[in-house]
């Protein structure tokens, strides 16, 4: 689903943030990636998402090379990713509700084709009763979990989530793992980056991609 | 569909039965109002559309008037009959309107009497001068029935050969001087809405320029939940539209109240003396069911290029934005 071949990544003239990058995401997979703070997570993560393009080797995503991706095919791509950022970015102009529709609103898709599926979600997540109001009335742990929400809606074919866990109390962050872990038995595969050890225990039967030294090293 | 309707109704929380029977067919925008110069641009299209439409409203006038101008210029022509010693100016004048009433397509042909010529030089003359002493031309009318039937050439020669004295004007020198005249103010008013329209388109650029700028976190968060290019350009399209839409209809109000007050104006003046040179000159400055119409049309055209221009340079830019 998701390959990388010698991966390298400078930010501008800098040094490689990455380095060798060579692995592969298999249909319905489930894996941690973690490494300590400034490793290049959220780096790789972006990576995935093609908003950044690597300095050096091939990503192939969905079966194709991404370094020859045209714009269209590069929407239909992330219609086809969930994203859970670190820093969230809701839009704060749209309420909860409207922050979680937003991925199906902007494949044109008629409002009462998606509500109930959007209060559905939102339930799940704890959120029912704050659909209503607007990201800056939101905790941090809520507005992580509309941000989760919003990269789940879509039923995407791969999960991307950064750090999706740093705002919860454990319960909920057990609670947001085992979503994606059903998420996961339903066919996508999951990607969590984290430092959280504790909740990497939990979920023991998951791959490791451990990122250290601009280098990763897998643990399966 | 309804099964789905009475499921979310049946939702405990308070927020829902409001919340559902929100409209929200076009859902709230997604580029948020505040983020854009809105009012800024609302005054500068109106200040462009009211200008337009004076433009145009002008244009309209001018060729509306210059065309009654010429059709009642070219239905008339005119013969004059100098004096000279030796001639009797008044048996010439008979034999000119007799040669004249009789030529095909001329209606009537009137002579204007001795008190009428002078009356028509006294404003150049002064009033009381001796006109006795100077040799004033006479003057015949001759209205045309149709200026296709009647032959100027046959006729001028015929009024040459019994009168040398006589000369012939046809007025054609006079309606095709009106005319260039009028094209080429019509044509001066194109090239004016021609930059009006520039400006605006500029100004426009320069307003999605900023709103990009300004939402460059929302354009990106868009891209990333799968949000084509042409979803974002509708976005802001659909905003400046709107605002177009808001300053059009503000100028093209200006621009329909300045036409109706000079309307009315104008008709209160016509009724004195000085107001009928004036309508002779200007028309009756009111500018018709198709100035009006020009001017909604501006409105509107405003507001589309608001939109158009808008939707291009979101385009464009996002293009190079990857
Ligand atoms: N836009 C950028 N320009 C330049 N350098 C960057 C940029 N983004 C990240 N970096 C650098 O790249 C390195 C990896 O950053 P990254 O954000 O990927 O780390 P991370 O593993 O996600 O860290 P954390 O656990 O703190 O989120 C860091 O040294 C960081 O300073
Ligand atoms: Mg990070």
């Amino acid at each position: 689903m998701v390959r990388f071949e010698n991966v390298g990544l400078r930010y501008g003239a800098g040094p490689e943030v990455l380095q060798d990058l060579t692995f592969s995401i298999e249909p319905g997979s489930f894996q941690f990636l973690t490494g300590p703070s400034g490793a290049g997570k959220t780096t790789l993560m972006r990576l995935l998402l093609l908003s950044l393009k690597p300095t050096r080797g091939l990503i192939s995503l969905f079966g194709t090379d991404s370094s020859k991706l045209d714009k269209d095919e590069i929407t239909s791509i992330r219609r086809r990713i969930g994203v859970v950022f670190q820093d969230f970015r809701l839009l704060d102009h749209l309420t909860t509700y409207e922050n979680v529709a937003l991925p199906l609103r902007v494949q044109n898709r008629r409002e009462d084709s998606y509500r109930q599926e959007v209060v559905e979600l939102l339930n799940w997540v704890g959120l029912g009763d704050r659909m209503q109001v607007y990201p800056e009335v939101l905790s941090g742990g809520e507005k992580q979990r509309a941000a989760i929400a919003r990269a789940l809606i879509v039923r995407p074919d791969l999960l991307l989530a950064d750090e999706p866990t740093g705002n919860v109390d454990p319960t909920m962050a057990r609670r947001l793992i085992r979503l994606f872990v059903e998420l996961q038995r339903s066919g996508t595969s999951v990607v969590v980056a984290t430092h959280d050890l504790g909740l990497m225990d939990q979920f023991d039967g998951a791959k490791r991609l451990v990122l250290a030294g601009g280098r990763l090293h897998i643990y399966e | 569909m309804t099964g789905a309707r009475s499921m979310v109704d049946s939702e405990e929380s308070p927020a829902k039965p409001g919340w559902i029977s929100r409209s929200r067919a076009t859902g709230v925008a997604l580029v948020p109002a505040a983020s854009i110069a809105g009012r800024t641009l609302v005054t500068v299209v109106a200040i462009m559309t009211f200008l337009a439409s004076l433009a145009a409203g002008g244009a309209v006038l001018i060729s509306q008037t210059s065309r009654d101008w010429r059709s009642a210029v070219s239905r008339e022509a005119t013969i004059q009959v100098r004096p000279v010693p030796g001639r009797d100016i008044e048996a010439d004048v008979r034999e000119a309107v007799r040669i004249a009433a009789g030529a095909p397509g001329v209606e009537s042909a009137q002579p204007l009497s001795k008190h009428d010529s002078e009356a028509l030089l006294e404003p150049w003359l002064g009033q009381g001068a001796a006109l006795d002493d100077i040799p004033v031309p006479r003057m015949i009318v001759v209205k045309l029935a149709s200026r296709r039937t009647v032959d100027f050439a046959a006729l001028r020669d015929q009024l040459l050969k019994s009168i040398p004295t006589a000369a012939l004007d046809d007025h054609r020198m006079w309606s095709e001087r009106l005319a260039d005249m009028a094209n080429v103010l019509v044509a001066i008013t194109l090239v004016l809405l021609a930059l009006l329209v520039t400006a605006m388109a500029l100004a426009v650029s320069f307003a999605t320029h900023g709103a990009m700028a300004g939402n460059r976190e929302i354009i990106e968060v868009l891209h990333f939940v799968g949000a084509s290019d042409g979803f974002i350009a509708r976005q802001f399209q659909r905003r400046f539209l709107s605002l177009g839409l808001r300053g059009g209809m503000i100028g093209a109000a200006g621009a329909c109240f300045v036409f109706l007050a000079a309307g009315l104006l104008s008709r209160r003046l016509i009724a004195t003396p000085s107001g009928e040179q004036l309508e002779a000159l200007f028309g009756s400055f009111s500018l018709g069911v198709v100035g009006y119409a020009a001017v909604v049309a501006i409105a509107l055209v405003s507001a589309a290029l608001c939109g158009q221009t808008s939707r291009v340079i979101v385009f464009r830019r996002l293009r190079n934005l990857s």
